[in-house]
């Protein structure tokens, strides 16, 4: 089995990215025909992946499981993605969108992966914009840039509040153009089942056909897993309803590690929960937050009255009103990262002062409308606010918007080195998929900017690196041999789910599953916690794969099938989330154990223990996991812990 | 969002089994639907309650939920996307229902979008008509700057409305014609006001043109209904901005 080599190139910080490039390994244009390329997944990573390997010449398969690649989940990303550009002359540069993105991450985050991440991010910016992005832009006809989480700089450009519809409608075109030429064959409304691994390399991947069910194999050359995120194993999430972790857990189970498993970004501004049939969370933008002030009520007794109707928030004087943000970070203020922010009202609502149904605070553009007018609030933010209205049947021109935290990101996910290899040789992770650049946290509009890095700029080096030494592979026969087996036990495990053939929904499952998650392994963890979250999950477990029921027919466009082979995997996810937060007996980023608080409710870190990066690996579904880990060895950023005051 | 009396209503729903075979309007009742919840989050409980019973859930596309995927579709009372205006199914909340009411819900029912099972339908015309020209020709990397071309603020903002376009469909759903030039026009228009789409304009507006006919869709005849519906608000004056390229292209020819 392999071990962690993470492939650092040698030299300076500043100069391994442009190193590796000099000293790579490439294809020549008549070759490049002669070799394929499957990426799994059709968002920011995955469809500039793929599309950018079709103009390299590559031969591209590209899967997703909606019924277009536009559809991705990259699509509702609101608020901005982040360059080092330093346009507005404040003070920016690669090497602080490479500070703060480490800091951002609470140090555990590989230095070189986020300082090439910081390099290329002005790249994509140029790269968006040749496309037809249109990004928000100042009269004089120059881009314009907003401020987010953990930076004292503007560096987030946007487009409204759908910078990632944008961005991925920009990736989509790309994409597009490559499908009309051939290069790229699309396969939509197929979902990937597993992949295929021959002689220790990834030669292909197992997919199934949603609308008939069809189950096949597929070869390539090299595999490119960009299949976002496992928020939804916690049920409510802000991902869509189908996004799902089972491709990269598939890969975990045939060798590839699964690292920092319990590293979930919980967003702080989300609509809270209306009731037991909700099925998802929507998030409201963190771009909020440069102008809405976060506060909850400063009197015990009148958070009281608000929860039972007898108050409304208008009525609470300023002085009265507690911008618990602004009092405990007045560096940062409003504009904390995210983890930071998510406690505090966590902190704020168990102390009693949540508004709503005591799991809510406010988020306030009183101020904002005062200082700026409406109209300048509308415009910056008026999908938004419209988007709020529409779920809660509440104006927040005029009273506050009421939000909660919520499970938004998962900063684990496949281990790769350097170049996004797994550790299965032949098979690629990028974007959410892989672990790499946010450690334990992720900042605000570095999704983006991650996803489109990978896609555009990373993967289209580093795969053809590899594939210059399987210019001698010739294709193989995907019906026969290892890829006709692999096909054999997907379909074997769809029969399985197929027989349970009892009485339970696959989402009443998932909705137990997603409460045990919130309960132990969610915002605030601990030992005990997470001992329990562990047995509950197995017995849950034992419980789906003898009393789910699955109707209908696994030959047809099923459903029912899709969520129950997905559940089936967040049921086993789940567990190593809770093993992963359970082993690292330290608080970081997003990943708080009660245990190891400041006196002041900071996270504290224990690095002499635990800076590295935890890579599982597979032994079987009952039995436990082996740890591998990856030292962090920091040469630029000093390990201190983290100051938003 | 506070304690609200649920809502119980009739639902009929189209339930077909596939492309090829007959579908009909199947009638359920779902009880005590809270009016926080959205439309899609009803869909749910009536299938959670038809899987207990042992049949076949309904199914219908949705991804995202948070209107912005494009995944979700749905014909509600005779409306794309149903009752509320600008918005898409899954932010359509059951408070715009009464107590008691009939609800029907219908797939998208146009030539271009056939049937694949009960409330879902093929799109994949509009990915064909993207890959046939709506894009500017650049390859990655060698870009000049983000900043080296300014561009008015007005032309931005008119690119950044027209490119709000989510490719659900109602507006093909919804014109008698079954014309998809307000989903065609919108790209088209994004394209065209930027100086780096500019440059292909023309050949842009034509080849996208000429698959959409291709295709099956029918002509537009300005009614404007796609305009109504379409819960973006996509204004139809992209439409005549398409026509304005496409006459050029011909004229160039």
């Amino acid at each position: 089995m392999a071990t962690l080599n993470s492939k650092i190139p040698q030299g300076p910080l500043a100069q391994k990215w442009q190193y590796y490039k000099d000293h790579q390994k490439l294809v020549n244009p008549a070759n490049k025909r002669k070799l394929d390329i499957i990426v799994v997944g059709s968002g920011l990573a995955g469809g500039a992946a793929a599309a950018t390997f079709g103009e390299l010449g590559f031969n591209v398969k590209c899967f997703a499981y909606q019924d277009s690649p536009r559809r991705a989940h990259s699509i509702a990303a609101q608020g901005g993605i982040n360059a080092a550009k330093n346009y507005p002359n404040d003070g920016d540069s690669v090497f602080r969108l490479f500070y703060d993105t480490i800091k951002g991450g609470d140090y555990r985050a590989r230095e070189a992966n986020v300082y090439r991440l910081a390099e290329v991010s002005n790249n994509i910016i140029d790269q968006c914009v040749a496309q037809g992005v249109p990004f928000a832009r100042e009269y004089g006809g120059l881009l314009d840039n907003r401020s987010f989480g953990g930076a004292q700089v503007s560096r987030t450009f946007y487009a409204k509040g759908q910078t990632g519809q944008q961005l991925l409608l920009g990736a989509y075109s790309a994409l597009s153009r490559q499908i009309g030429k051939g290069t790229v064959k699309m396969y939509n409304r197929t979902e990937m089942m597993d992949i295929v691994v021959i002689d220790g390399k990834c030669r292909g991947i197992v997919t199934r056909d949603l609308v008939t069910g069809e189950v096949e194999a597929h070869f390539a050359h090299a595999v490119v897993l960009a299949t976002g995120g496992y928020g939804n194993v916690f049920f409510l999430s802000t991902n869509a309803m189908g996004s799902n972790g089972s491709a990269a857990w598939k890969a975990y189970k045939r060798g590839a590690y699964f690292a920092n498993p319990c590293y979930v970004q919980i967003h702080p501004t989300c609509i809270p929960v209306h009731g037991e049939f909700q099925s998802k969370l929507t998030l409201m933008s963190e771009s909020l937050r440069n102008d809405g002030r976060v506060w909850t009520p400063k009197l015990k007794e009148d958070a009281e009255a608000i929860r039972a109707g007898k108050l409304k928030p208008e009525d609470i004087p300023d002085e009265n009103r507690d911008f618990y943000l602004e009092r405990r970070y007045p560096a940062f203020g409003n504009l904390v990262p995210r983890d930071v922010a998510s406690r505090a009202a966590k902190e704020r609502c168990d102390a009693g002062y949540g508004v709503e149904s005591g799991e809510a605070v406010y988020l306030d553009f009183k101020y904002a409308i005062e200082r700026l007018g409406r109209d300048t609030v509308e415009a910056r933010y008026g999908n938004l606010f419209q988007m709020y209205e529409k779920i809660t049947d509440q104006d927040p021109y005029k009273t506050p918007m009421m939000i909660y935290p919520a499970i938004h990101y998962t900063m684990g996910g496949i281990w790769v080195d350097y170049e996004l290899q797994t550790t299965i040789p032949g098979l690629f992770a990028a974007g959410e998929a892989n672990f790499s650049d946010h450690g334990a946290n992720r900042l605000g509009a570095s999704a983006l900017m991650q996803g489109l890095a990978d896609g555009y700029f990373v993967l289209p080096y580093t795969v053809q690196n590899y594939l210059a030494d399987e210019l001698h592979t010739p294709r193989m026969n995907p019906k026969e041999g290892e890829f006709d087996k692999t096909v054999k036990e997907v379909k074997a495990h769809i029969e399985k789910l197929m027989n349970v053939k009892g009485k339970k929904s696959v989402d009443s499952f998932h909705k137990r599953l997603g409460k045990i998650m919130w309960d132990y392994v969610g915002m605030a963890r601990n030992k005990e916690g997470l001992e329990k979250a562990i047995t509950e999950i197995q017995a849950l477990r034992k419980e789906f794969w003898s009393d789910v029921r699955i109707p209908g027919s696994p030959n047809e466009l099923n459903v029912e099938l899709e969520k129950a082979n997905r559940v089936a995997d967040f049921l086993e996810l789940g567990e190593l989330m809770a093993r992963d937060a359970l082993h690292r007996e330290e608080s970081c980023g997003g990943h708080f154990r009660e245990e190891h608080q400041t006196p002041e409710g900071e996270a504290a870190r224990v690095d002499d223990k635990f800076a590295y990066v935890g890579a599982w690996e597979f032994t079987g579904v009952d039995s436990e996991p082996i740890l591998h880990k990856e030292e962090l060895i920091f040469e630029e950023c000093k390990l201190v812990q983290r100051n938003y005051k | 969002m506070s304690e609200k009396k649920g809502l119980n209503l009739t639902l009929k729903v189209w339930r077909q089994k596939g492309p090829k075979e007959a579908g009909r309007f199947e009638t359920y009742s779902v009880s005590n639907i809270s009016p926080d919840s959205s439309f899609l989050e009803m869909m749910d409980v009536l299938n959670e309650q038809l899987i207990v019973e042992g049949k076949d859930p309904v199914a219908f596309d949705h991804d995202c939920r948070e209107g912005i995927c494009g995944m979700c579709s749905l014909y509600i009372n005779g409306h794309a996307h149903g009752p509320d205006e600008d918005v898409t199914t899954c932010q359509l909340h059951m408070r715009k229902f009464k107590d008691g009411e009939t609800v029907t819900i219908e797939p998208w029912r146009s030539a271009g979008f056939p049937v694949i099972k009960d409330l879902i339908v093929d799109r994949s015309a509009f990915d064909k008509i993207m890959a046939a020209g709506g894009f500017i020709s650049v390859n990655t990397g060698g870009v000049p700057d983000g900043n080296a071309i300014p561009i008015p603020k007005k032309d931005a903002d008119e690119a950044m409305d027209a490119a709000s376009c989510i490719g659900c469909g109602a507006c093909v759903a919804t014109c008698k014609n079954g014309s998809a030039m307000l989903f065609v026009a919108a790209k088209v228009s994004q394209l065209a006001l930027l100086p780096q789409g500019r440059v292909e304009a023309a050949r842009r507006a034509k080849s996208m043109v000429a698959k959409m006919d291709e295709l099956g869709f029918g002509n537009c005849t300005n009614t404007g209904a796609c305009e109504v519906e379409c819960p973006k608000g996509i204004s139809i004056a992209n439409i005549a901005r398409l026509n304005r390229e496409f006459l050029l292209a011909k004229l160039q020819d």
